[in-house]
């Protein structure tokens, strides 16, 4: 049987992204995406599983991803997430991946390769 | 009326200290996954703890998350001394923001926490004296009727 699952080092792929940290965190599926640089929302509407798109790089992302059970983080736009928010990440084993691309462009690619914002 | 607390604990939380924030919440989730909820309570109050603890951070010097459980609900008592709300009305309207630009640039001030709180709580309770502080008192059924 063909595992059909879309796992992080998937998208890393697909998306040419840069693993900022959690290189041991790419083994974890993805079962959905969510986008939206304002917490409330992300705190409100985001589910287990899902990769964030944002261009937020402080430390409260990570709170915020280890409350929700997200896959991990994407950091858009070429901006590159704060020391602190490095160590919160280090410190809960939340994988932060970044891009130069703009979120629109990340997002479209993840969508064509299989990431869907609805479930 | 009483009931007897199963488990009760308190978190402080600090005004201000956004590197921080959130672990009260994550604590809340983890203790609440450890007897057992039901994962959708869980969810609920995790956004709600959340939420209230960031307003402190935001808009209090100082201030507490209570958890207590008890056989029949949860309750999360957030208390905080701080700048207390003027208006509470005006407060819970969805969009509804004083949060300075710093706080917007970082993604807080949408004005939905206390909306998401009061729509993921069974029985709101919101009590705030201008200068002074606020205080939630937030309680999930945990039998019976429930929200979705
Ligand atoms: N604990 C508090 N102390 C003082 N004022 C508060 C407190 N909680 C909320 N407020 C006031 O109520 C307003 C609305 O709060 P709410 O949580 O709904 O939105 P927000 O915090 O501004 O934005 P968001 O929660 O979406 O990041 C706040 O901007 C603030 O003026
Ligand atoms: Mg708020």
């Amino acid at each position: 049987m063909i595992d059909s699952k879309i796992y992080i080092s998937d998208i890393i792929k697909a998306g040419n992204l840069q693993v900022i940290y959690g290189e041991h965190l790419t083994k974890r599926a993805i079962k959905g995406g969510y986008a939206s640089d304002l917490l409330s929302d992300v705190i409100g509407n985001s589910k287990a599983d899902d990769i964030w798109v944002t261009l937020q790089g402080h430390p409260n992302i990570i709170a915020v991803a280890k409350l929700k059970e997200l896959a991990g983080i994407i950091i858009v736009n070429g901006r590159r997430p704060e020391a602190d928010t490095l160590n919160k990440a280090k410190a809960e084993d939340i994988i932060i991946l970044s891009s130069n691309l703009p979120a629109f462009e990340i997002i479209g690619k993840l969508y064509a390769f299989g990431i869907s914002g609805l479930r | 009326m009483s009931t007897v607390a199963v488990l009760s604990q308190t978190f402080n939380i600090k005004g201000g200290d956004f590197v921080n924030a959130g672990e009260p919440a994550c604590k809340i989730r983890n203790i609440l996954r450890e007897i057992g909820i039901n994962a959708n309570v869980i969810r609920r109050v995790a956004i709600a703890a959340y939420e209230a603890e960031m307003n402190v951070v935001m808009y209090a010097r100082q201030g507490e998350i209570r958890l207590k459980i008890t056989p029949h609900k949860i309750l999360l008592e957030i208390e905080d001394t701080g700048q207390g709300i003027e208006d509470i009305t005006l407060a819970m309207q969805p969009g509804y923001s004083t949060a300075t630009e710093e706080m917007r640039e970082m993604g807080f001030g949408a004005g939905m926490g206390l909306p998401n709180i009061k729509k993921n709580s069974d029985i709101f309770n919101i009590h705030s004296t201008h200068g002074k502080g606020t205080r939630l008192k937030l309680t999930f059924k945990l039998n019976g009727k429930t929200k979705k």
